[in-house]
């Protein structure tokens, strides 16, 4: 039975996939080797997709797939699947923190831990920078548009309705 | 049940408004979570996410779950989760069929060449938010420059850029209890 078989790959990618989204796309390529679901080909598609449309990459990824591989769903199943473990692991990891978060030693690791959490952010807004600013013009789009953010304290979700206008607008 | 509902109208909207995923949600979670709702702390949100690249999954998925759970328990976090993926799923089960024709479209291109520049400026004031809030020490600026020339000089993953983190944290932790 196909749903059942899809919901213990998904699962074991949600149990084994450590650090986020495009961790699991070596994962995903091996299913191309093991069945028939999807090709190699199709799956470079989906990750191109996956990155365009709303909500977290490796969540749609594996929808996506799910669905190539047994329709709606499949789609449906292959995300419980992946989901899964991570509820059951951050509910307990949760618990711990609760009656840690007192605790001077934790207390130190973590404070250590938040610079390096801002490192990582600036990483990711590096990379994403390097793939999609191609030109002087993006460039200074972005800088215009981090100025703009930054003194006129609007939600994120005006931006991001601004920048698609804008993006049109501008034939970026 | 009414703080449920609110919990999922509010992972939701940053589902369905997150493009790029991982970090790109910060923005999204500081507006609706911290500055809004105020269920959670900057700190809080800095812990989960670095907690939440360590364990099992998906980044986001699992920063959900903990602000969830921090909310109102194991109920909070299973509503959160489910929130948070529901858009996803919504959206590509709908447009599966005529995904590939849609990117193919030269305004549904451009709309989204925007978005993606859009998302940079607003991951890049998300640094300078948190870096006010976490490096205020020589010692944070210490761990934030070790941290970058290993992400951005050494190819370290994020897992092991936590680790050494934590390593450091832990290390300062018996540096001043031997003074």
């Amino acid at each position: 039975m196909i749903y059942v078989l899809l919901f213990y790959e998904f699962l074991k990618i949600g149990l084994f996939a450590i650090g986020g989204g495009m961790v699991t796309i070596p994962f995903l390529f091996d299913l191309t080797e093991k069945f028939n679901w999807f090709t190699a080909q199709e799956l470079t598609d989906m990750i191109a997709v996956s990155q365009s449309t709303p909500g977290p990459v490796g969540v749609n990824m594996a929808t996506y797939a799910g669905f190539k591989a047994a329709g709606v769903l499949g789609g449906c199943v292959a995300t419980f699947g992946l989901v899964f473990p991570s509820v059951i692991i951050v509910i307990l990891v949760s618990k711990l923190l609760k009656k840690w978060s007192e605790n001077l030693f934790v207390a130190d690791v973590m404070a250590a831990i938040r610079p390096a959490v801002v490192a990582l952010i600036l990483q990711a807004g590096f990379e994403l920078l390097r793939l999609s600013a191609h030109d002087y013009f993006a460039f200074g789009f972005v800088v215009v548009f981090l100025l703009l953010i930054h003194f006129y304290k609007k939600s994120p979700i005006f931006y991001i309705i601004l920048s698609a206008i804008l993006g049109v607008v501008l034939k970026l | 049940m009414a703080e449920c509902l609110k919990i999922f109208v509010s992972f939701f909207k940053i589902g369905l408004f997150t493009f790029g995923g991982g970090y790109a949600m910060v923005p999204l979670f500081r507006q609706e979570l911290i500055e809004k709702r105020k269920y959670i702390t900057e700190d809080e949100l800095m812990d989960y996410y670095s907690i939440g690249q360590c364990t099992p999954g998906i980044i986001a998925v699992n920063v959900a779950t903990f602000t969830g759970y921090k909310i109102q328990g194991a109920k909070g976090a299973v509503s959160a989760t489910f929130a948070i993926v529901l858009p996803s799923l919504m959206i590509i089960l709908l447009l599966a069929g005529i995904l590939n024709v849609l990117s193919d479209n030269q305004t549904v291109s451009h709309a989204f060449a925007g978005i993606r520049l859009g998302v940079i400026a607003l991951i890049g004031n998300e640094v300078l938010n948190l870096s006010k809030k976490a490096i205020k020490t020589r010692y944070h600026l210490f761990v934030f420059g070790v941290i970058a020339v290993l992400l951005f000089l050494f190819n370290f993953s994020a897992v092991e850029a936590v680790l050494v983190a934590a390593v450091l944290g832990g290390l300062r932790f018996f540096k001043e209890k031997w003074q």
